[in-house]
């Protein structure tokens, strides 16, 4: 029975959301100052890619809020939203991309990250700051400009980090069909 | 790595309480905390964390140094805004008292400073809140408190499984973290962004790829056991609702509503002294 949300999106999104709390410690500092490549974003990008956007909604909007709970005490709720539009949003092309299929050809690498470049720019340049101003009524062009700091770190990190690991998961999942049926 | 925090049974009253009236607390503590600009309620707010705090037999060393990462993010978030936006204050009270002239806009105004001291006292409520929340509730209740304020039962074991897995997850990284060390890979703060980026990925590959192998063998393993063959469940950890947990209730839900009443009674969320 192959049902719409099975067992393995309930674990998908628990062992996804404990893989992205953990990662959040795991930053790559940035030329730029104050941004840094979050390695957590790429594993968000993949699980929504692989499981679909119920998925990905929930990693980010589970992953972000605890992670930011546990590690810094303090919950920015303004910038939890925005992380679910992205899982949301690359969830969507989950069919045309067809990892586990093992079709994760060059337009697909494209697909994906178009997805995902249009995605982090509605979260992190329109969605996060305008929460920021409504909710915790921060000055305009502060939250702005680290919105677009936080969009360039995300989709660097996403495009590379997580355009590699779908590849590499593409092709072992892809073999691993190699059974025939016995006459 | 700092130390993250994590749940430790002292037996208060707080711990006895069930999940779901902390859950409700924290949520509607965030939410008040964030609406409110009112000084006299952030401090209000501040001096109930600070009880519970108490109240929990919470010690320093538990949160020590999470609490310093947020000192840290909450000193850097305040000297943005004033970089950024120096006459926000003024704009906020209408007023404008110079303190310090300074070049430029950066004069340092007293609605500046009132303005920017709320953004920090904002901080001191929500902190407390998330630290009792978390060291005072056992995860798998967590799960089951979730699960009572109407999430579905799918997503609240999907919690109950992040919490459960996110020690063994941790150990693997750091496992596999020593084991491309011991191999040479430079993972320090030397090297460029590039480097940077191939020496994280030798970590993230092998983590990424045991957790898809566990993803399969516990979703094997629950469809074995029959989960998810009836769309309700039900918690082997959630308590009951006790005398405390009513009491608590009563109290936030009349506090949420009386200090949003009394901050927005004369129609804006800020507190000023200025006029």
């Amino acid at each position: 029975m192959e049902k719409k949300f099975g067992i393995r999106q309930v674990v998908a999104m628990g062992i996804g959301t404990a893989l992205f709390v953990v990662l959040t410690m795991v930053q790559i500092p940035f030329p730029i100052p104050n941004t840094s490549l979050q390695p957590r974003m790429a594993i968000l990008a993949f699980f929504s890619a692989i499981f679909g956007p119920v998925v990905g909604a929930v990693i980010g909007l589970v992953g972000h809020a605890l992670g930011d709970a546990i590690w810094y005490g303090s919950v920015w709720w303004s910038w939890v939203f925005p992380e679910a539009i992205v899982g949301i949003a690359v969830g969507l092309t989950k069919k045309k991309l067809a990892v586990k299929e093992g079709g994760f050809t060059a337009s697909k690498i494209v697909l994906f990250n178009v997805v995902q470049v249009v995605a982090n720019a509605i979260a992190w340049i329109v969605v996060a700051p305008v929460l920021d101003i409504l909710v915790y009524a921060e000055p305009a062009n502060k939250v702005f400009i680290q919105g677009v700091f936080a969009f360039i770190g995300n989709i660097i990190i996403i495009g590379i980090l997580g355009s590699i690991l779908l590849a590499a998961y593409s092709k072992i999942a892809g073999k691993s069909t190699g059974l025939k049926a016995e006459d | 790595m700092t130390r993250m925090i994590s749940y430790s049974d002292k037996g208060t009253w707080i711990h006895k309480l069930s999940g779901f009236t902390k859950l409700l607390f924290f949520i509607l503590w965030c939410t008040v905390s964030a609406l409110t600009y009112d000084t006299r309620v952030l401090l209000l707010m501040i001096l109930v964390g600070i009880y519970i705090f108490i109240a929990s037999k919470t010690e320093w060393k538990q949160i020590s140094s999470v609490f310093k990462a947020v000192m840290f993010f909450m000193i850097l978030n305040l000297i943005f805004i004033y970089i950024f936006a120096p006459s926000q204050g003024t704009a906020i009270y209408g007023t404008r008292h110079v303190l310090l002239r300074l070049s430029g806009p950066y004069s340092l105004t007293r609605e500046q400073l009132f303005y920017e001291f709320n953004v920090m006292i904002k901080y001191f409520t929500v902190v407390p809140a998330a630290f009792i929340f978390l060291i005072t509730t056992n995860p798998s209740e967590f799960a089951a408190s979730l699960n009572g304020v109407g999430i579905p039962a799918s997503i609240s074991y999907s919690v109950a499984i992040t919490l459960r897995y996110i020690p063994n997850i941790q150990d693997e990284y750091h496992k596999i973290r020593n084991a491309q060390e011991a191999r040479g890979i430079e993972l320090s703060s030397k090297g460029k962004v590039k480097d940077r980026i191939r020496n994280t990925a030798a970590i993230i590959f092998p983590l990424l790829f045991t957790s898809m192998e566990r993803i399969d063998t516990v979703s094997n393993a629950m469809e074995l056991r029959g989960f998810g063959k009836k769309r309700k469940r039900t918690w082997y950890s959630r308590k009951a609702l006790s005398r405390n947990d009513i009491l608590v209730l009563v109290f936030i839900i009349v506090f949420s509503v009386a200090a949003l009443v009394f901050t927005y009674y004369d129609g804006s969320r800020f507190y000023n002294p200025f006029h």
